[in-house]
């Protein structure tokens, strides 16, 4: 039996509609975003356009990174419920016995956590440029829309993103507790940041080609991280709880 | 149950090898590391059988669903489910034949009936998913429950749309693991109705269960496992083969010298008198023996108010075995 989109599909559409009814994904994916817009808006109008230019890139910088680090946490909360959360419910068993792949099942776990998302950050990040244009002050909207920097922020949301996830679906087949996982994910999701930082900051220059290397390597790490997730999926110590 | 699966299930089998058999398990063992979950387990089911699987907490049963089911490597032994051999290759094409109920019913308690009963549909690749849907919802009585959370259901109905869910691919063999567990008496009585309808409609059906009225009510054979698989058979046979056969004789009044009444009796091979007074005669073969006997009472002038053949249940069966395999362990 091959890989099976409709298998997938099942699964993501039913995460999704539990997204909907979980007053704990939703005011998560509702609270953390406006923490995440707030604090790189003060910053943005915090800036004395007069101060070194080194310290002006910090300040950019800083910035920026406020607006990846959402695609790196809000995943960490739903990735990391995505089997501990199952085998709390007693949901993991049922799911297990069908024909699904574990593939299959993770990739569907992957999508349902990288889908919102995207369009969280996404959503963020334009009503933070739309903010930058409209009232900051020129040179700092330059910066801002510097190319690299855009370019950094469109590809390496999904990645980081991506990164995240499968950080937090290997500790949740891992963990019998949803908070305890939630925690570890969220240092496990911090690595590529540094990346990010060391670009935003402009102590790596991010030059196209240094961007479309980085991006091209975590997208290498990212795929490998879900073949490595997918073996370690063993569907008898899921079911049996055995460590 | 309409589809072409259902229909094509042809009557119980005998258990004995066939090619036909839904399922064949030999030698089949599971270790966790030193314990021992179930040991050297064979059997066989037909197509169409009802199968009960009895044995204390902790017995085995939950493991072996869960190994037939492929969610569970064996650790030495082979089985064929629905005529796949079990193979850690082989776990997908076998889930795509088999359902299986879980003792909880894990169902997602945010999502509607429907919904929950759609994503499964999906996760077989199932055609005609509404239809489906609609005709196991009303095989289960809960048709009009569709649009409902199931975290608004109460438990009982909570079994019922898990056995909806096994019913949706039309299985080939459904393993139910205590499906009326912690029910209440009536939603236990619902479940019970919806096998028996399954049973009339010879889907093959493999129940682990302590309820011992359950497995009698419902199975057409029963194997009692306790580590080890202790005994299999039809209920009767199993009653046969550990319990001498019966005959309770009331009396108007006690006999003087029941000795000479009952001993050198043709078919009976000792007798006691019971604490409430009627005599029970261990016979060979009660329909020879009940008119010996009566002739023999007439005879002595004695009164019969009733002679009965005194039945075994088959918890007593299962409390036998269950009692030598403790008196074993204190040896």
């Amino acid at each position: 039996m091959s890989f099976s989109w409709t298998r997938v599909g099942a699964i993501l559409q039913k995460e999704l509609r539990d997204y909907r009814r979980n007053r704990f994904v939703i005011y998560t994916m509702s609270l953390l975003p406006l923490i995440f817009i707030a604090a790189p808006m003060i910053q943005i109008f915090a800036i004395n356009v007069s101060t070194t230019s080194g310290l002006f890139d910090a300040h950019i910088g800083v910035t920026l990174l406020y607006m990846l680090i959402l695609p790196a946490v809000i995943p960490s909360v739903l990735s990391t419920y995505s089997v501990v959360g199952e085998r709390e419910q007693g949901t993991l068993e049922p799911i297990l016995s069908t024909p699904i792949h574990s593939e299959e099942f993770l990739v569907a776990k992957a999508l349902a956590a990288l889908l919102p998302t995207l369009v969280v950050s996404y959503v963020i990040f334009g009503i933070f440029l739309g903010a930058v244009a409209a009232f900051a002050h020129p040179a700092v909207a330059s910066a801002i829309f510097e190319r690299n920097h855009l370019l950094v922020q469109l590809l390496f949301t999904p990645l980081v993103a991506g990164w995240s996830i499968w950080a937090g679906i290997a500790i949740s087949t891992r963990m019998s507790d949803v908070r305890a996982a939630q925690q570890l994910t969220v240092l496990a999701s911090l690595p590529p940041l540094a990346i990010v930082a060391l670009m935003s900051f402009n102590v790596i220059t991010p030059s196209l080609g240094l961007t479309l290397g980085l991006a091209a390597a975590l997208l290498l790490v990212d795929g490998l991280a879900w073949r490595a997730v997918a073996a370690m999926f063993d569907r008898e110590r899921l079911v049996t709880g055995r460590r | 149950m309409t589809s072409e699966l259902a229909d094509s299930q042809h009557q119980p089998s005998s258990g004995g090898a066939n090619l036909g058999s839904a399922l064949v398990v030999e030698h089949l063992t599971k270790r966790f590391g030193k314990r021992i979950a179930y040991e050297d387990v064979s059997f066989e089911v037909g197509y169409g059988e009802v199968f009960g699987f009895l044995g204390p907490n902790g017995a085995g049963k939950t493991t072996t669903v869960r190994t037939l089911g492929t969610l569970i490597a064996p650790t030495s032994g082979s089985a064929t489910i629905a005529r796949i051999p079990l193979s850690a290759e082989s776990g997908p094409a076998i889930r795509a034949r088999i359902s299986i109920m879980p003792e909880s019913p894990g169902l997602y308690l945010r999502l509607t009936v429907a919904e929950n009963l759609e994503c499964f549909a999906r996760l077989y690749e199932l055609r005609d998913v509404r239809s489906r849907i609609d005709r196991v919802l009303q095989a289960v009585n809960l048709s009009d429950r569709a649009n409902d959370l199931c975290g608004s259901l109460s438990k009982g109905l909570r079994q019922r749309v898990a056995l909806a869910r096994a019913l949706l691919s039309d299985p080939t063999v459904l393993f139910l693991d205590e499906p009326t567990s912690g029910l209440d008496p009536v939603a236990t009585r619902d479940v019970h109705d919806l096998l028996i309808a399954l049973r009339e409609r010879g889907v093959t059906i493999f129940l682990t269960t302590h309820r011992l009225e359950e497995a009698e009510k419902l199975c057409h054979r029963v194997a009692i496992l306790n580590t080890t698989l202790r005994l299999i058979g039809r209920p009767d046979e199993l009653r046969e083969q550990l319990f001498s056969r019966n005959l309770e004789v009331r009396t108007r009044l006690q006999l003087d010298e029941p000795a000479r009444v009952f001993n050198g009796l043709a078919n009976v091979e000792s007798w006691e008198q019971s604490p409430s007074g009627s005599y029970v005669l261990n016979v060979t073969d009660p329909d020879t023996a009940a008119p010996d006997i009566a002739r023999a009472l007439v005879h002595a002038n004695v009164d019969i108010l009733s002679m009965s053949e005194s039945h075994h249940s088959l918890k007593d069966v299962y409390l036998e075995l269950i009692d030598e395999d403790v008196e074993a362990k204190k040896r």
